[in-house]
């Protein structure tokens, strides 16, 4: 590949993420800054920015201010701040919108949650369903971090007690189950 | 009556007692449940990270084939994110027509098409909309007298989409742990999130919202839940939860079907309790004494 087609695929890139942050400050314009959404926030304590904070700065566009914090990779989806906020904004799932820009440019520090949702995603398009185990080993492989396992082995172990999951390796042939809605899923956005 | 039956991916794995259990209890209570045939992964959160359509057609792509069975019956989804998603679509089509034909597009690529007709369910909703807490007490076979349950609900079963309850305090469990025969354990953390995924990205975020949530079962004998993901988190890191804290916080955690079955009369076996992570002596000490 020759550095001009590089360039031309980041700068696609570029063009993509900036629309889609562009849609997310238009989303979030009515907001009055009044800090509901902060109160409702299980995991606000945790967070470096409030979500008042995050919503101020996605107003702003202040993009490299939000993908440099951890707060909406904290984001549990509990829907309190998207049920309680008083301009009725559709918070949670604009949440979403930032973790799809924080993917599709590949933010280091979200890097192990890309992964971890690429790998479910590639298991899923190969066999219409997951498989736990068999996604979190290719999880495992993709990260190739031999340490990682642990970090689950506890409750993994409890979980093969019982017969719940099975050591099994990934199978890498075949032709995927979903393929077909996939590459139209593919085709559709690259044409916007 | 009669429901089609998308049980998803944790039901056929990690949560194997909530969908043994949930055909079972469905069963005891009169009703039918039709299984979706050919259906695939809901999206679960990670399709919603990649790409927004395809989040969205993963779910249609089970609506749709719903439609196509032609049974006049709702969905009903035991698994409160499998819910919440195939609720969305519905709910996204409203707010953007345009959507509809983006679906089907895709959806055409499977030889399906989704009109937007069908109603997905939460599992919880159905058992107490549908049915009458009399006539569950008619059914009881074995009344858990005694037994204090602190009815714990979630996220995603009440939120964004209350359809069925009060969001911030939900009570629809109350009404049926009493036609069990059991008492409800007053608290006010039902409704509370136990920390979903960060489990695996940011564990010491949600063992604080774990933590939370068992410190405020202390006097109840069980907590039941109505998601595979609050289960497994209140279930499975009660040992590292009791030692931080420096005081036992064990406490048997049930799916909500596993509870009804057995005052419905099915045995452990029937609900897949040896299955469970928390499942304590003494909790099924007082079922036997409770007779
Ligand atoms: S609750 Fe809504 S209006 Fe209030 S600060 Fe949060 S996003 Fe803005
Ligand atoms: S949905 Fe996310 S940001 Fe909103 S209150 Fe819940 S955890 Fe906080």
């Amino acid at each position: 590949m020759s550095a001009q087609q590089l360039d031309l695929t980041s700068q696609a890139y570029e063009s993509a993420a900036s629309d889609a942050m562009a849609s997310i400050q238009e989303k979030i314009q009515a907001c009055m800054q009044c800090g509901t959404c902060s109160g409702s926030c299980p995991n606000a304590s945790a967070m470096d920015y409030t979500p008042r904070q995050l919503w101020r700065l996605a107003q702003l566009g202040q993009k490299d201010e939000i993908f440099n914090s951890k707060t909406f990779y904290l984001c549990s989806a509990c829907y309190f701040c998207t049920l309680r906020c008083p301009r009725g904004l559709p918070l949670t799932e604009t949440i979403g919108a930032l973790k799809r820009i924080a993917a599709a440019e590949g933010i280091e520090m979200y890097k192990s949650s890309i992964q971890f949702y690429k790998s479910f995603m590639d298991t899923v398009r190969r066999y219409g369903r997951v498989r736990e185990m068999e996604f979190m080993n290719r999880y495992f492989l993709a990260m190739k971090n031999p340490f990682l396992p642990f970090k689950f082995a506890s409750l993994g172990l409890k979980l093969m007690g019982k017969g719940k999951v099975s050591l099994e390796m990934p199978k890498f042939f075949g032709k995927g189950r979903l393929d077909a809605m996939f590459r139209k899923v593919e085709e559709l956005e690259a044409k916007r | 009556m009669k429901y089609i039956y998308y049980s998803g991916c944790s039901l056929q794995g990690t949560a194997l007692e909530y969908n043994v259990s949930t055909r079972a209890a469905m069963q005891a209570l009169g009703s039918e449940l039709v299984e979706l045939e050919d259906w695939t992964c809901c999206g679960a959160s990670a399709a919603e990270a990649t790409s927004y359509l395809l989040a969205i057609v993963l779910a249609a792509r089970n609506l749709a084939l719903g439609e196509r069975m032609e049974v006049g019956a709702d969905f009903l989804i035991p698994c409160s994110a499998c819910y919440l998603n195939l609720a969305r679509v519905g709910e996204h089509v409203k707010q953007d027509p345009e959507l509809l034909n983006k679906i089907n597009e895709v959806l055409s690529e499977e030889g399906l098409s989704y009109k937007g007709g069908i109603k997905a369910r939460h599992l919880l909703d159905v058992v107490a909309t549908d049915f009458d807490p009399e006539d569950i007490d008619a059914r009881v076979k074995r009344k858990l007298s005694g037994v204090r349950v602190a009815p714990y609900y979630g996220c995603q079963a009440l939120r964004p989409y209350c359809s069925f309850d009060d969001p911030e305090q939900p009570q629809s469990m109350e009404p049926l742990i009493e036609a069990l025969g059991a008492e409800v354990h007053p608290w006010t953390v039902g409704a509370k999130c136990c920390g979903a995924a960060l489990m695996s990205t940011k564990k010491n975020v949600a063992i604080e919202r774990v933590t939370g949530i068992l410190a405020a079962a202390r006097g109840a004998d069980c907590i039941v839940t109505v998601c595979p993901m609050c289960q497994i988190n209140l279930e499975g890191y009660q040992a590292k939860v009791s030692k931080t804290r420096g005081e036992a916080l064990d406490i048997s955690i049930l799916y909500l079907p596993q509870l009804m079955g057995l005052a419905l009369g099915l045995s452990e076996k029937e609900l897949k309790l040896n299955l469970n992570l928390a499942f304590t002596d003494s909790f099924r000490a007082k079922l036997k004494t409770e007779k």
